[in-house]
C-alpha cells in the first residue's frame, strides 16, 4: 500500500490553478443565474429577501458561496416542486427525483436535462475497450422515483446501445431490513437477480452494466452456481455505486469473481452527477478516492465540528455537496456521508475523498441494503 | 501484537479491513483481526462438501483421539496462531482483554473446553445414545440389538454465530469435528480468541484444517453464515430467539432466564440453600445463560434477597489479574449505562424493590470501561417488568409467588432447580414444557453434566434419522461383532 501524500505535486499546481479559475467563474456565473429575476427559481428568489447579503453583487468566486447559511435538507422535502423550476426553464419538461423517502416525505430535486448531461459526460471516462460503442446494457439497480434508471438508460442510449433494465426498490428493501424479514428480503433479491440471469440469457448482447455492489456479488455467486461467470455472460465492463464502496469489497470482487471485466466504482446522488474514482489499483491497497464533476457538482470534505472548514489533505471530516448547474443551485449541501480529503491528481485537478461511509453519528440509524 | 486473518477452509486470508483489539483497562494494542464480508462467506460455502469429505477420510475414533490430544494443546501449549504465537497466559490475558472476564475465569473456562475435548468418547457416546459413530460417517449401519439403522447428516459443515459473552458455549460445537461435520466459525466480536485457538490446536493435533473455517466480521457475516449453512447455531437476544423460532435448519440459544424455584415444603429452610443460590447468581460474573436470575418462592422473599444482597451486594470490581476478581467489565462503550437505565426504569413500577442499593451504586465507571455491581431485586408480584430480565452480570430478582401458580407465571427457563420433595409438584415440572434443563433438588443451576444435552441434540440437529432397508445378508455382514 503506498503511503498517503498530503502535499501537492508542484506539476499539478497549473491544472489546479486552471481549475479553480474555472470553477470560480462557474460559480459567479450560476449564482447570477439563479438569483436574477429573469432567470431564477421562486426558491431562491424567495430566499434572497432574506439573507444579509446581495448574491448577485457579493458572490464573485466559489468562496463567496459561504456567505450562505447552511443548506436545509428539509428544503427538498414537500411542495410546491415546481419552486425550484428556474424562470429560463417553465416552459420544458421537468422531471423530479426522489432520494431517502423509507420515512417520511422524501427529498426531491426536479430536473431538465442534467442527468443526461452528467452521465454524457461520464460517459467519456469509460474505456471504450471495456464500454464497447453500440453495444447493449443491463441496469439491475432502483428506478421509481430514482434518477439512476433514466440516466443510466441515456448512458447506455448516448453510447450507441440499448439499455434493458431490472428494477429494485430500495425502500421495499429497508423495511424488509428493518422489519427483520430476512427471508423475504432474501427472496425479493433472488427475485431480482432471475430476472437479470434472464435477460443475460436471452441473447441480447449484452457487454456493459450497472449495478450495486451487493446485487454484484449476488449475481456472480448466482452465475457460478450455473457453471458460468459476469465475464462469462458476456459483460466486459461494469460501472457500479449507489451504496458504500470499501477497497476490501473491491478487492474481493476483482481478486475472485470479475476474472479481469473492467469495474469502476462511482459514489453519486440526485444532487450530484457522478463522481469517478481514479483508478483503483491493488499497488494502492485498492483504496478510491471519488472527484467530483467540477465544476457542475464540488465535493469537500470538512471540519466536524465546522462545515465551513475543509480539512487537511488525508485528514478525515464530513462530505459537503455544492450543486451548480443552471437546472438547480444547492451551496453546501451536507451529506450523510464521511470520509479523508485526498489530492488533486493529473486527470481530476481538484479535491477529492476516499473512504467515503456513512457519517458516524448518522451511521447507527442508517440501514444500509442491498441498493 | 497478533494478526489474526479470516481463516477460509484453513487458508489465512488477511483483509483490508481489520479490528484492533485494545486491552479494556489499559488501552494496550492486544490483536488486529481481520474482517471478513457476507460475501466471502457464500463464496467459500461452496466448498463446504470438501470439509466433511476430509474429515470422513478419518476413521471417527481416531479423530476423537486427535480432539482429546488437540484439548491438552488448546490448555498448555503454545500455539501457532495468525503472524505469532500465543501461550495459555497470552491466551487468557487475550481473552480478558476484549470480554472483560477477569483472567482467572478465562483460566476456568478452558479447563471447561479441555474437560469436553478430553472426554470426547464419553461425550459423544452420551450424546448419541451408544451408537457406533461409523454409522454417522457411512449414513447407515446395524445397531447393537440387530436393527439397522441410518442418520443422514443435513449439512457438510455447521455454522456457528458465536456470541461475546461467556467463553463456555465453545463446549457446545467441539463434539462436530469427530462426527465429520466441518466447522463455519464467526466468532463474537469481543470473543474470538477461543475459535483461533482451537482450530490451531486442532491442526496441530492432526485435524485437517480445510475442514474448519473462522470468519470474524459484522451483522453481515453472521447472516451469510445462517444463509448459507444448511444448519446454523445462533446466540442472541429474544428478537434473535424470536426470528428463528420453528427454522429447522437453525438452532437458537437465547437468553437462559434460568431460575431457582423453593417449594412450600423447603421454604423455611431456605438460608440452607443460601450458598447454593450466591453460586447460581454470581459464578462466572452472571454472564452464562446459566446463571440464576430469578428466585422465586412463596414466602420469605424479603429475606431471602435482604440475605443475598448482604452476601453480594458490597462485591466490588477488581483489576482483572486479581485472582479475587469476580465481576467482568462492560468493555462496549455505553452498554453498561443502557443496562443500569433499564434497571432504574423498572425500579419505578410498584411492589418492587432494589435490595442492593445501601451497599453503594451499581454502575461504576471507568476510564475505558464499566461495571455492574451485584444487583438483587425484589419484586411482591411474578407481574413485574423487571421478573422477565436478565442480564450480563450477576443480578436476580427474588419473586413471590405461591407455589401453584408458579410453573404458569415463570415463563421460559432453560435452568430450572426446583428444590422440593413434593412428588405432585416434582411430577408438573418434568411435564412442564418450557422448562428446559431441570434440576430436582438442591443443585445449583450452574453445574453442568457433560453426558446431557445442552439445549437441543447437536446429534439430532445435525443428523436425520430415517427410514433405509437392506438386504438380509448384507445387515449380517454389517452387524456388530
Amino acid at each position: 500500500m503506498s503511503t498517503p501524500t498530503t502535499s501537492l505535486d508542484s506539476k499539478l499546481a497549473g491544472p489546479v490553478a486552471d481549475a479553480r479559475a474555472k470553477l470560480d467563474a462557474h460559480a459567479y456565473e450560476i449564482v447570477q443565474w439563479h438569483f436574477h429575476p429573469s432567470t431564477g427559481c421562486p426558491f431562491w428568489l424567495e430566499q434572497a429577501k432574506e439573507l444579509s447579503f446581495d448574491p448577485l453583487k457579493e458572490v464573485k468566486n466559489f468562496d463567496d458561496l459561504k456567505k450562505f447559511p447552511e443548506f436545509q435538507d428539509e428544503w427538498l422535502r414537500g411542495g410546491p416542486v415546481r419552486r425550484w423550476v428556474p424562470q429560463a426553464f417553465q416552459d420544458r419538461p421537468i422531471y423530479v427525483f426522489e432520494t431517502g423517502g423509507t420515512t417520511g416525505i422524501p427529498k426531491s430535486r426536479i430536473a431538465i436535462d442534467d442527468f443526461r448531461t452528467d452521465y454524457s459526460l461520464f460517459s467519456d471516462t469509460l474505456p471504450d475497450e471495456y464500454f464497447p460503442r453500440g453495444s447493449n446494457w443491463l441496469m439491475l439497480g432502483p428506478s421509481g422515483p430514482r434518477r439512476l434508471r433514466l440516466a443510466v438508460e441515456h448512458l447506455c442510449q448516448h453510447r450507441g446501445g440499448i439499455c434493458f433494465c431490472v428494477d429494485l426498490d430500495p425502500r421495499w428493501v429497508i423495511k424488509l431490513i428493518k422489519k427483520g424479514w430476512m427471508e423475504h428480503l432474501e427472496a425479493y433479491k433472488q427475485h431480482c437477480i432471475d430476472q437479470a440471469l434472464t435477460i443475460l440469457s436471452a441473447g441480447h448482447d449484452i457487454r456493459c452494466m450497472f449495478t450495486t455492489p451487493k446485487l454484484l456479488e449476488s449475481l456472480a455467486l448466482a452465475l457460478e452456481k450455473r457453471g458460468s461467470s459476469i465475464g462469462q455472460a458476456g459483460i466486459t465492463g461494469i460501472f457500479s455505486g449507489g451504496t458504500e464502496f470499501t477497497p476490501q469489497w473491491t478487492r474481493f470482487a476483482m481478486e475472485e469473481f470479475l476474472d479481469g471485466v473492467y469495474m469502476t466504482p462511482t459514489y453519486g446522488n440526485t444532487l450530484m452527477g457522478l463522481a469517478c474514482s481514479k483508478p483503483v489499483t491493488p499497488a494502492d491497497g485498492y483504496k478510491i478516492t471519488y472527484y467530483a464533476p467540477q465544476p457542475r457538482a464540488v465535493i469537500e470534505v470538512v471540519e466536524f465540528g465546522d462545515y465551513s472548514r475543509p480539512v487537511g489533505y488525508g485528514q478525515t471530516g464530513r462530505v459537503k455537496l455544492t450543486t451548480l448547474t443552471k437546472e438547480f443551485f444547492v451551496p453546501g449541501f451536507m451529506e450523510r456521508d464521511e470520509g479523508e480529503r485526498e489530492l488533486p491528481y493529473e486527470k481530476y485537478p481538484w479535491d477529492g475523498v476516499s473512504g467515503v461511509r456513512p457519517f458516524h453519528e448518522l451511521a447507527e440509524a442508517t440501514t444500509v441494503g442491498v441498493y | 501484537m497478533l494478526n489474526l486473518p479470516v481463516l477460509r477452509w484453513g487458508k489465512p486470508y488477511n483483509s483490508l479491513e481489520v479490528d484492533q483489539v485494545l486491552h479494556f483497562a489499559t488501552g494496550e494494542p492486544i490483536a488486529k483481526v481481520s474482517q471478513a464480508t457476507g460475501g466471502l462467506v457464500e463464496r467459500d460455502i461452496r466448498q463446504a462438501a470438501r470439509a466433511r469429505d476430509v474429515l470422513r477420510a478419518i476413521d471417527p475414533d481416531e479423530l476423537a483421539k486427535r480432539v482429546a490430544r488437540a484439548g491438552e494443546l488448546y490448555l498448555n501449549g503454545t500455539l501457532a496462531l495468525g503472524d505469532g504465537t500465543q501461550s495459555p497466559a497470552e491466551f487468557a490475558r487475550a481473552q480478558s482483554a476484549s470480554t472483560g472476564l477477569p483472567e482467572h475465569m478465562c483460566k476456568a473456562n478452558m479447563q471447561k473446553n479441555f474437560f469436553v475435548l478430553s472426554h470426547m468418547g464419553q461425550m459423544l457416546d452420551a450424546l448419541t445414545r451408544g451408537l457406533d459413530l461409523r454409522i454417522l460417517s457411512r449414513g447407515y449401519g446395524v445397531e447393537s440389538r440387530g436393527i439397522v439403522v441410518s442418520y443422514q447428516a443435513q449439512s457438510p459443515a455447521l455454522g456457528l454465530v458465536l456470541p461475546s459473552n461467556s467463553p463456555g458455549v465453545h463446549t457446545l460445537w467441539l463434539p462436530v469435528i469427530p462426527m465429520q461435520i466441518g466447522l463455519v466459525l464467526k466468532p463474537g466480536p469481543q470473543e474470538p480468541w477461543t475459535p483461533y485457538r482451537m482450530a490451531a490446536a486442532f491442526a496441530e493435533a492432526g485435524v485437517p484444517a480445510e475442514a474448519i473455517s473462522i470468519y470474524p466480521g459484522g451483522a453481515d457475516v453472521g447472516a451469510a453464515v445462517v444463509s448459507a449453512c444448511q444448519r446454523t447455531m445462533i446466540f442472541g437476544g429474544e428478537a434473535t430467539v424470536e426470528r428463528y423460532k420453528g427454522n429447522p435448519r437453525v438452532q437458537v440459544h437465547g437468553p437462559g432466564f434460568s431460575k431457582i424455584l423453593l417449594g412450600d415444603d423447603v421454604v423455611d429452610q431456605w438460608e440452607k440453600y443460601l450458598d447454593l443460590m450466591v453460586d447460581s447468581i454470581y459464578a462466572n460474573s452472571g454472564r452464562g445463560c446459566i446463571n440464576c436470575s430469578g428466585i422465586w418462592a412463596s414466602r420469605h422473599t424479603r429475606e431471602i434477597a435482604a440475605a443475598l444482597a448482604e452476601r453480594i451486594g458490597p462485591i466490588e470490581p477488581l483489576p482483572p489479574e486479581d485472582p479475587q476478581a469476580g465481576l467482568a467489565a462492560f468493555t462496549v462503550p455505553g452498554v453498561a449505562q443502557a443496562v443500569w437505565k433499564m434497571i432504574e426504569a423498572d425500579l419505578k413500577d410498584s411492589g418492587v424493590e432494589h435490595c442492593t442499593e445501601r451497599f453503594g451504586p451499581r454502575l461504576v465507571e471507568r476510564e475505558r470501561c464499566a461495571y455492574l455491581r451485584p444487583t438483587i431485586i425484589h419484586s411482591r408480584s411474578p407481574e413485574a417488568a423487571v421478573v422477565r430480565k436478565e442480564f450480563m452480570f450477576p443480578f436476580a430478582t427474588v419473586v413471590e409467588c405461591p407455589q401453584a401458580q408458579m410453573l404458569e407465571k415463570i415463563g421460559p427457563t432453560l435452568v430450572c432447580s426446583a428444590i422440593t420433595e413434593d412428588p405432585a409438584w416434582q411430577q408438573a415440572l418434568s411435564d412442564a414444557t418450557h422448562i428446559d434443563r431441570l434440576n430436582i433438588g438442591p443443585i445449583p443451576t450452574i453445574k453442568l453434566d457433560w453426558l446431557q444435552p445442552h439445549e437441543g441434540n447437536i446429534v439430532e440437529f445435525l443428523f436425520r434419522a430415517r427410514a433405509y432397508q437392506l438386504p438380509a445378508d448384507r445387515v449380517a455382514a454389517l452387524a456388530p461383532r
